[in-house]
């Protein structure tokens, strides 16, 4: 079957698209979609890790708790997007660069 | 047989993975998002993570990737069927991209894994129903109140100043 570094690979590569993503995309929810390529190529390894040493499931735990957080994660992230919406009528994330109201 | 479907998974995800960083229309954008999604998931079956691999298509596919769509809708004039955004200093976000995957694939190459053999499981559900409520059990309830927070963060923030 396939060796760890393939997946490894793959998921390198998820990775860096992601980071592309966050770096180069200007609107929030883009910029979001970024953050959960990074987040899928962090469990790929989780999952990964786990089947290649012994088929050990403490690496599954992690990747349920790191797909539970992405969600937590993701619903308040679009609460705080329409809200910067509803103030600044756009989602660029350089226009939000105020504290203040 | 197994080979060819491996590396045909791997091509989707990393392809639409591209699309989704690349293309200047969010809908788009999001869509291929869908597919990379399944991709992974596709990937977690080649792991022997059945489980896991439910969990990532109720989850993403049916949770996450409904509330950027959402998102989406919401943060744009409807009217407008052209919901396109602009991506800045792309040569530079790239050219450190790529430095991060050739430094990442060749330290991952050259590093001497600890690997060990194991036989594949019938299914992983049991397993990990008994270590999510014996060895995890603290963080199971840490992270259900960390959810019952953001649930309620979510509602509150998103419901305005009422």
């Amino acid at each position: 079957m396939h060796s760890l570094d393939s997946y490894l690979f793959i998921s390198a590569m998820l990775f860096c698209l992601g980071v592309f993503g966050v770096m180069t995309r200007r609107n929030a929810i883009a910029v979001l979609m970024g953050v959960e390529l990074i987040l899928n190529a962090a469990n790929i390894n989780f999952v990964a890790f786990s089947k290649f040493n012994g088929m050990n499931l403490d690496g599954h735990i992690f990747g349920l708790f790191v797909i539970v957080l992405a969600a937590a994660e993701a619903a308040v992230a679009l609460a705080i997007i329409i809200n910067i919406y509803n103030n600044l009528n756009s989602i660029n994330v350089d226009d939000a660069a105020e504290l203040r109201q | 047989m197994a080979e060819l479907v491996f590396w045909f998974v791997a091509a989707i995800t990393i392809i639409s993975a591209g699309f989704v960083v690349l293309n200047n229309q969010l809908i788009y954008s999001a869509v291929a998002l869908l597919f990379t999604l399944f991709g992974v998931a596709g990937i977690y079956v080649f792991l022997w993570a059945d489980f896991i691999a439910g969990i990532q298509i109720l989850v993403y596919v049916g949770g996450i990737l409904v509330l950027v769509i959402f998102g989406i809708m919401l943060t744009n004039k409807i009217k407008s069927v052209r919901i396109s955004h602009k991506s800045m200093q792309q040569g530079v976000g790239g050219a450190v991209a790529l430095w991060l995957f050739i430094f990442l694939s060749l330290a991952l190459s050259k590093a001497p894994w600890a690997i060990s053999a194991a036989v594949e499981p019938s299914g992983t559900v049991r397993e990990i129903g008994i270590l999510l409520l014996i060895d995890y059990l603290l963080p199971f309830e840490i992270i259900s109140l960390l959810l019952l927070g953001a649930l309620i963060g979510a509602a509150v923030l998103s419901r305005g100043d009422a």
